[in-house]
């Protein structure tokens, strides 16, 4: 992949440097996996948003007429319900859609948290460094050591089950790599003459922290977010599958796995289709990740 | 080396201590009284709630109570488990073959496929075989391994017959344990029947359970290959005319095994991870299952001390793994 960005197009000898978004996209467009994860992202969202009006039925609407009913081109499937129905008759197709939506906003709340209590974190560390620093490493330190969902699984019984909590857990699992992204790009930043400059001109803590040093970390973070969507997703949807997330009804991709699993024998889609889902998903954010790695690590270019 | 040593273990107490506060808070914080959820549904008079208060010793100081359950600890004693009243340390030395067992398998078979994988996709750069191993191996790291298990069932044991859907061995052999993995005892024992059964049924879990070691070990072979194979001393060995395969095998392969040991290393975690899944869905009689039973039954004492056992387990490979890699690789060991 990371070969493909490095066919940039020819470089047109002018005055002026393109645009810094416009040289990100040229590189970001000549990989084509990550502009299939792209793709792919934009349509799972848009199955999201417009769940309502493109989904054939009520994702938690039973129907007692079709039970298990099989995908609409095998015998006995109908194209009312193109995907067959679960074991009380919902339609698989309609909870997959509305399911996107969970999923979307699991991923991004998620995300959202760790970074922003991971980058607050993060700075205190690199910025203060000494006791601060060592107090919050050692916690992160310790917050790796347990095996992730493990960890996940235990905040996950001690706050109750439910997909809050469980959105909680796996961001707190996930936060530690934030933080070292963070420190570790302030470290860096930090002695940098821009830094002291803006330091001598009377520039406050605070300022230097948020508008000086922390603009010039965001590559990394911003990678680090694109793979973490597809961490926190596959973690809530573990969590669901363990019956530890979000809690039947509701139509969560790993949910509606650990529903169909007694069903394994009978009737494939129900258990193919979720899972399929899943991976879809969290293979399109990876791709993008990588991409985004690829276009915006500097060491790559030309 | 002796510096090193003593560096790495120094970090070794902080790390138990949060682990040891982890597994006491975890119980501590659960809403709820302690004694009450003890004592179920049937509840408890109030003379024999606060008598139980003072014999667990949770009127004390929160510091105190931490302090004794140290204390405990250390003594190796774990508390019993509230569903079978069976000691929690002996009840997990009980399951852990089993994990281990299928843990061990996993890693040979993620070893054995994603090594060589790596290794012929960084040789041959840009070949479809390159583009192929790096597509199944992203795909292979975003899969979500319960349904990946699930689909395996559907597959080899419902479809095709082949495997058995669950459980470590046919019920009708019984092999006494002496190391504890099955597929060893049986052959210890001479029962190939037994053999072949206990296999049959691990095939699946490890598969299962090998396949993100398996994606992560190609991408990281490849990637690692591929920076060795730039430097100069292979383009010298090329030069002198040396056998492009002893080339690869002798010379690169060697450098670049460092950061794929640190990546196997890390994957130790992530396996556990992956086990508390794969034996759910297996229904794979280790430590995994266990804990995600005890949740269930609301088995504090063993979901307290199962995690605390395993965050140790973890954290002591993490540590050996260190140690080895610093003894391989003297930029560690002199590292400030």
């Amino acid at each position: 992949m990371s070969t493909q960005t490095l066919q940039a197009p020819a470089a047109v000898p002018s005055a002026t440097p393109p645009h810094p978004l416009r040289e990100f996209w040229s590189y970001f467009s000549a990989n084509r996996g990550a502009v299939a994860g792209l793709t792919v992202i934009v349509l799972v969202l848009l199955c999201a948003l417009f769940a309502p009006w493109i989904a054939p039925h009520d994702p938690n609407l039973t129907n007692n007429a079709v039970f298990l009913k099989p995908p609409f081109w095998q015998e006995g499937g109908s194209l009312s319900y193109p995907l067959g129905t679960d074991a009380i008759g919902r339609d698989i197709l309609s909870r997959l859609l509305f399911g996107a939506r969970l999923s979307l906003v699991i991923g991004i709340a998620v995300v959202a948290l760790a970074i922003v209590v991971g980058i607050v974190l993060g700075l205190v560390a690199g910025y203060f460094k000494g006791l601060a620093d060592i107090a919050i490493m050692r916690l992160m330190d310790i917050l790796m050591t347990m095996p992730s969902l493990l960890l996940a699984i235990v905040i996950v019984a001690i706050l109750g089950p439910g997909l809050m909590n469980a959105m909680l857990a796996v961001a707190i699992v996930v936060l530690p790599h934030y933080v070292r992204i963070t420190r570790a790009a302030v470290i860096a930043e930090s002695s940098k003459d821009y830094v002291v400059a803006a330091q001598v001109s009377g520039a406050q803590t605070i300022r230097l922290m948020f508008s000086e040093i922390l603009p010039n970390c965001a590559a990394p973070l911003i990678v680090q977010a694109t793979l973490g969507v597809s961490t926190a997703i596959l973690d809530a949807a573990a969590l669901g599958f363990l019956g530890l997330g979000a809690q039947p009804p509701t139509p969560e991709w790993g949910t509606m796995l650990a529903d169909a699993r007694e069903f394994v024998l009978r009737a494939w889609w129900v258990v193919t289709f979720p899972g399929l889902a899943i991976l879809i998903t969290v293979l399109a954010f990876n791709l993008l990740g990588d991409g985004l790695r690829d276009a915006l690590d500097p060491k790559l270019k030309r | 080396m002796l510096r090193f040593i003593f560096t790495r273990l120094s970090l070794v107490i902080p790390t138990f201590i949060g682990i040891t506060l982890l597994a006491f808070f975890l119980v501590r914080l659960v809403p709820g009284d302690p004694i009450e959820t003890m004592a179920g549904e049937r509840g408890i008079d109030a003379a024999r709630h606060a008598q139980l208060l003072t014999e667990y010793g949770l009127d004390r100081p929160l510091l105190v109570q931490y302090g004794k359950y140290i204390e405990r600890v250390v003594q190796g004693d774990l508390g019993k488990s509230i569903v079978t009243r069976e000691n929690v340390l002996t009840e997990f030395g009980q399951l852990f073959p089993a994990t281990i067992e299928l843990a061990i398998c996993a890693i040979l078979i993620a070893l054995i496929v994603g090594l060589p994988a790596g290794i012929i996709a960084a040789v041959k750069r840009n070949s479809i075989f390159d583009h192929g191993v790096m597509g199944i191996s992203l795909t292979g790291y975003s899969m979500p391994i319960f349904w990946w298990g699930l689909l395996l069932i559907l597959l080899f044991s419902v479809q095709l017959g082949i495997t058995p859907v669950s459980g470590r061995i046919a019920v009708q052999y019984f092999i006494e344990p002496v190391t504890g993995f099955l597929t060893v005892d049986s052959l210890l024992a001479g029962d190939i029947d037994a053999f072949w059964s206990a296999l049959s049924h691990l095939v699946l879990p490890a598969i299962v359970l090998g396949t993100v070691p398996l994606a992560v070990i190609a991408r990281m072979t490849r990637s690692a290959m591929l920076e060795v194979l730039g430097e100069d001393y292979i383009r010298t060995a090329r030069a002198k005319g040396m056998a492009p395969i002893r080339v690869v095998a002798l010379h690169a392969l060697r450098n670049a095994l460092i950061p794929i040991v640190t990546v196997i290393g890390l994957q130790v975690g992530a396996l556990f991870t992956g086990a508390i899944l794969t034996e759910t869905i297996f229904s794979w009689p280790g430590v995994g299952k266990w804990l995600i039973e005890a949740i269930s039954r609301r088995d504090y004492p063993v979901l307290q001390g199962g995690t605390l056992l395993l965050g140790v387990v973890v954290m002591s490979v993490n540590l050996f793994v260190d140690l080895l890699y610093g003894l391989i690789n003297p930029r560690i060991r002199h590292a400030r």
